[in-house]
């Protein structure tokens, strides 16, 4: 992030501070309140009711029966765990995750090189790669549903080396493929415009340099323009990574858990909505819940992403 | 770099533009289809007869519009909160020093990231006792809670890059501090509102879990939850074009958005998740 950590001196305007001790306390004030709304409404939907998931994952409480809510300590989460469907679930969620952002960071860099050098026809290519992000989940999951339907779809007829009558939901890897296929199409164009973003800051005189003394495209690739988009790689990377891991509409459209496809997610909201588990449930929540965690800070720290230093309020 | 536009740039632009809308082109033509085509198995690409019966008979459909409307409605009124109360963190974020600005951040950030189908059970649990479950201001609070990171991320960037001596310079010119903030900030902070309302527009209008957990009818069911319930009379055969139709009938409203502010779009998801 090199040209955007010059921004904080640049902060234009600011009122000098330590001029006056009050004119620091009321502009701390004044900033306390408002953000103060902004933060309450965050946290009301997010801290309190995880706190509730954690005290009810300590029961066995079922909504149907509520009046035979017993407390089981850890019980829940000892089943959760030594269950082969949470760990069958989790393998999914994780081998979606990896494949995906590794598929989307492939093609979405080709993407961004030719949206870079591209030089007619901008705004078409903008407005086309906005449509696939804009375009509501649960409607690219039907289309890639249909294409890939055994009577109504048109994949088996199009590729040369599947069988007409391949029921592409019959089977475990062949669904998960159809899953990643929807996920794929309709999330690379994001990855794409934010390592767009990366490129177009890496310095045209570095290029034209190291051209200059002969290095290859395949060197100026992995020596100038990937290491000078590092964090723009990066954090692409981490939003993705977390998105995916997330991921529930497509499969609830397209196979609903069928064929073992369950995602983490799936499998949460399965035990709480329709089987009204409020105790597996939550507890599963609260599994969840860690693991994005752990997530997220595994790849802050693997990759050394610093957001907020990034964007210059270190 | 940039010279290199012979026909590998023509190859990469054609695999663009079929990669986005090859599906989009796909569900519009199946909303063509026929319903008896389809239950017949149609495997081609095209419609063999083409009818615009599937648009009469979705718009017919006194669950599907009212979906659209409780979408609408809840996507606007989301948006137009959290936007309002984005601004206010983001300028206080971008302008003012105060204790406790990176906790803001790192909480935005972790909100951003929040596993929403965690919440799920306790948030059913909880509107439930409060009444809230199955209402527009059930789904309203948590989407405004779930949109202000992305709106308070993207508002900050742009407010940092306004110039506010500007203000100061028109009150020295003579104007009111009322017409300085009207006449000078307004308009150069408006861009970037409205790019974060576009965002939040298009996370409320995509949102699908929370739509199906806590709905259960069509009083607050938005769209993406009445479309994955809309099974039509036959549950083995679900009506692929009558399907389709209502995709490409919600999809319309992205397009439009994405026609008119591309430009916008675009410069809020990069400054936002970029450049922070």
């Amino acid at each position: 992030m090199t040209t955007v950590v010059a921004t904080p001196e640049t902060k234009a305007g600011k009122a000098p501070k330590a001029q006056a001790s009050d004119r620091a306390v009321g502009e701390n004030r004044l900033g306390l309140k408002l953000v103060a709304p902004a933060v309450v409404l965050m946290l009301i939907v997010t801290a309190y009711p995880m706190l509730q998931a954690l005290y009810l994952s300590l029961f066995r409480y079922r909504l149907t029966t509520a009046d035979e809510r017993e407390f089981i300590g850890l019980g829940n989460y000892i089943t959760a765990l030594s269950d082969s469907l949470f760990w069958q679930d989790l393998l999914n969620t994780l081998i979606i995750m990896v494949v995906t952002v590794a598929v989307e960071l492939v093609i979405g860099f080709a993407f961004a090189m030719v949206m870079h050098r591209i030089i007619f026809a901008r705004g078409i290519m903008r407005t086309s790669i906005l449509i696939p992000y804009g375009i509501i989940t649960v409607v690219s999951a039907f289309a890639w549903q249909f294409a890939f339907s055994l009577n109504n779809g048109f994949v088996n007829g199009w590729l040369p080396f599947v069988a007409d009558d391949f029921n592409w939901f019959g089977g475990h890897w062949s669904a998960m493929f159809a899953i990643m296929a929807s996920e794929i199409w309709k999330t690379t164009p994001f990855m794409s415009l934010l390592l767009l973003a990366g490129l177009s800051q890496v310095s045209e005189d570095m290029l034209e340099a190291a051209k200059v003394d002969g290095a290859t495209w395949w060197q100026r690739l992995w020596k100038v323009i990937l290491p000078n988009m590092r964090a723009a790689i990066m954090v692409a990377v981490l939003f993705r990574a977390l998105d995916a891991f997330r991921i529930f509409d497509n499969i609830f459209v397209m196979t609903k858990g069928a064929e073992g496809t369950e995602s983490s997610s799936f499998l949460t909201y399965r035990q709480v909505i329709e089987q009204f588990q409020l105790g597996m449930g939550s507890a599963l929540s609260v599994l969840l819940f860690l693991m994005v965690l752990i997530l997220a800070f595994g790849i802050v720290k693997l990759f050394k992403v610093d957001l907020a230093q990034a964007r210059g309020e270190g | 770099m940039k010279r290199n536009s012979g026909a590998g740039i023509w190859i990469g632009f054609a695999a663009i533009l079929v990669w986005c809308l090859l599906p989009v082109v796909w569900i519009l033509s199946l909303s063509f289809k026929p319903v008896a085509e389809t239950s017949a198995g149609s495997p081609q690409f095209l419609p063999e007869t083409w009818t615009i019966q599937n648009y009469k008979d979705i718009l017919a459909d006194g669950d599907f519009t009212r979906a659209l409307l409780n979408s609408f409605g809840i996507s606007l009124i989301a948006t137009l909160l959290s936007v309002i109360f984005a601004t206010l963190a983001a300028y206080a974020i971008a302008r003012l020093d105060f204790k406790g600005k990176r906790l803001v951040l790192s909480i935005a950030l972790a909100i951003a990231m929040f596993p929403v189908v965690a919440l799920v059970g306790p948030l059913f649990d909880l509107w439930r006792t409060v009444h809230l479950f199955n209402t527009w201001p059930g789904l309203i609070i948590p989407y405004m809670s779930f949109t202000l990171p992305l709106a308070i991320w993207t508002l900050s960037a742009f407010f940092r890059e306004i110039p506010w001596e500007l203000e100061q310079a028109a009150q020295v010119d003579g104007a009111s501090p009322w017409q300085a903030f009207r006449k000078v900030i307004v308009p150069l902070a408006a861009p970037g509102v409205f790019t974060a309302a576009i965002l939040t527009f298009f996370f409320a209008w995509n949102e699908f879990v929370l739509a199906i957990s806590l709905t259960s009818t069509t009083a607050s069911r938005t769209v993406p939850a009445q479309l994955s319930y809309f099974v039509g009379p036959d549950p083995f055969n679900p009506p692929f074009s009558q399907l389709a139709t209502a995709s490409v009938v919600v999809t319309i409203p992205v397009i439009i958005i994405v026609l008119l502010f591309q430009r916008k779009v675009v410069a809020g998801l990069t400054s936002g998740a970029v450049k922070g």
